[in-house]
């Protein structure tokens, strides 16, 4: 059983379904990246494992812990940290500010960890009084991913993290995503980049119209013939 | 030519109220911002609150009169406003629970909230009249001026006087410390931070565990606390007249969208714009360019742009065109 783990979802945001007996999970120092074509259900599947929409029928557990009534922020306190895909930053607001915020339920002293995502992205250090707004993509990625790791989470969950970067752009934050991984923190993210994502992947998960089609190792699954013909262009 | 005699005519009759007019919009335009900000709708029921306030003030200022206590050179409603903005917190909190907290649990449309308050406007509009009646009432008390038209023309030596009364110093002085006080709070505290972070960013807001309720009922302590104190300013340095709140709304929404809605510094900015352009617009030049040019150089008229009777127009003429060119306002705030 996986550290956290959504099992046999089911459900949507209406009163049609989008899961469909969808599961997904994670292991601790683990990268676990879920594909699949548009419309596939990746993001909701995220939603669902985060609580953020109601699933009808299959539970999530953390830590043999279900957790499947709670709400995001109650999902937070337990140590889950997300990052949105868009509006993932505080536009107005200073670099160490978003990261500040990203902290707001800690009430011990965190300037530890600010500290270790300064080392993580350099570059929000040099940049820390500048308003969020003003950064460019990738940057504005780090300090989403870094507001998200303030809370010390065991997880981390990013929905498409490279979704708008540049492809050099992207292989520094994929770089960035396995040293938090190696941290021992399990991250589970939806990715666009099938290909480049499975390379650094544990374990992957094709979806397909909100059900598991392939669940295997990043490397077994590019080495599948099917999964390369249908999802990875050959 | 006398360029020190036109100074202290534009410094008497401009400068100087404008700085008290503009202190006062300030006030009122960052309560405005806030719950724009925060709850994301125009409260039109902010002049009434500012009435409100000012009401507990006069009525706490009368009991503070009879019992002989007086604010000696300053104004005896100083003494009595906290007491003021302690009603109207009370007031805006109820009402938040009443009628706003119940649009919220909807996720209602900010055009709901914005046609309930004016509904909440019409109900304290009641309140007020019922309590204290429509009449003018007179709110400052204690030393008129700080310094006298007469005093400065002895001072000074010249033909025109300045005079600073007391009510315009304490708006200004007033105002100066609320702002540092409310930019302090939203820029150094925790709270204050997460006000700002959820008036940016709500879900993010959420995600990172900030309460929303929390915000709620800081930004309305805030803005209660600024109507009231606003509300005193405009009372003491003029009259306090229930109709002259609903009218001041005009130019305190223009202040806020001027500036940019959502934006504390930009209210700031906004309020002073509006002020200075009120007065200037409505401001009769005659004796100013009296003094600047030779004598017989100088109309027959006032050389007053607009009457002061349209002085509300100019605040509805800037608003057009800010809505017109710079929708965000100049401080990028929301658009609405």
């Amino acid at each position: 059983m996986s550290f956290l783990l959504g099992k046999n979802m089911t459900g949507g945001y209406g009163s049609t379904d989008i899961l469909h007996d969808c599961t997904i999970g994670v292991e601790q120092g683990e990268i676990a990246v879920v594909v699949g074509p548009n419309g596939a259900g990746k993001s909701t599947a995220m939603k669902a494992v985060f609580g953020m929409l109601n699933i009808r029928e299959g539970q999530v557990t953390m830590d043999g812990e279900d957790i499947t009534a709670l709400t995001p922020q109650a999902r937070v306190q337990k140590g889950m940290g997300f990052v949105p895909q868009t509006h993932n930053v505080f536009t107005s607001m200073s670099v160490e500010e978003n990261l500040e915020m990203g902290a707001f339920i800690r009430n011990d002293d965190f300037s530890g960890t600010l500290a270790q995502v300064f080392d993580l992205f350099p570059i929000l250090k040099e940049k820390r009084n500048q308003p969020a707004g003003e950064l460019s993509g990738g940057q504005r990625q780090q300090v989403a991913v870094g507001r998200a790791l303030m809370t010390q989470p065991k997880v981390l969950m990013l929905d498409e993290p490279t979704a708008g970067v540049s492809p050099i752009v992207m292989d520094e934050l994929f770089d960035r995503i396995i040293e938090i991984a190696r941290t021992g923190i399990a991250i589970l993210m939806v990715e666009q980049n099938a290909k480049q994502a499975l390379n650094i992947a544990d374990k992957g998960y094709v979806l397909a119209q909100g059900k598991n089609l392939y669940t295997d190792t990043g490397e077994a699954l590019l080495a599948d013939p099917d999964v390369r013909k249908a999802f990875l262009g050959g | 030519m006398d360029i020190l005699n036109a100074l202290a005519v534009l410094l008497n009759f401009l400068v100087i109220p404008a700085l008290a007019y503009g202190s006062q919009l300030a006030l009122g335009a960052l309560g405005v911002t806030l719950i724009y900000g925060v709850l994301r709708f125009s409260n039109f029921a902010h002049g009434e609150l500012m009435a409100f306030g000012t009401m507990t003030t006069i009525l706490v200022m009368w009991l503070l009169q009879s019992a002989g206590i007086s604010g000696g050179f300053l104004p005896t409603a100083l003494i009595a406003m906290p007491v003021g903005i302690l009603v109207a917190v009370l007031l805006a909190l109820g009402t938040d629970r009443l009628v706003y907290k119940f649009y919220r649990k909807q996720k209602s449309p900010p055009v709901i909230f914005l046609i309930g308050s004016l509904a909440v406007m019409f109900f304290y509009n009641g309140l007020i009249r019922f309590v204290i009646g429509p009449d003018d009432q007179n709110v400052a008390d204690g030393a008129r001026f700080i310094f006298t038209a007469g005093d400065f023309k002895k001072w000074s030596g010249l033909a025109e006087g300045i005079a600073f009364r007391t009510t315009q110093g304490i708006s200004i002085v007033v105002a100066i410390l609320c702002v540092a006080a409310l930019f302090w709070f939203l820029n150094k505290t925790k709270t204050g931070k997460s006000m700002r972070a959820y008036s940016d960013n709500e879900n993010l807001a959420l995600l990172s565990g900030v309460n929303p309720e929390k915000v709620v009922v800081i930004a309305w302590v805030l803005a209660a606390s600024l109507a009231t104190i606003a509300g005193t300013m405009y009372g003491m340095d003029k009259t306090f007249k229930p109709f002259i709140y609903l009218q001041l709304l005009l130019p305190i929404f223009a202040s806020a969208i001027v500036g940019g809605l959502g934006s504390p510094i930009g209210a700031v900015v906004g309020g002073f714009i509006i002020a200075f352009s009120e007065i200037a617009v409505t401001f009769a030049y005659k004796k100013v360019i009296g003094y600047l040019t030779p004598g017989d150089w100088v109309p027959d008229g006032l050389i007053q742009l607009l009457s002061t009777d349209y002085k509300f127009a100019v605040s509805f003429a800037i608003l057009v065109v800010v809505l017109l060119v710079r929708p965000t306002g100049i401080f990028k705030g929301q658009t609405i």
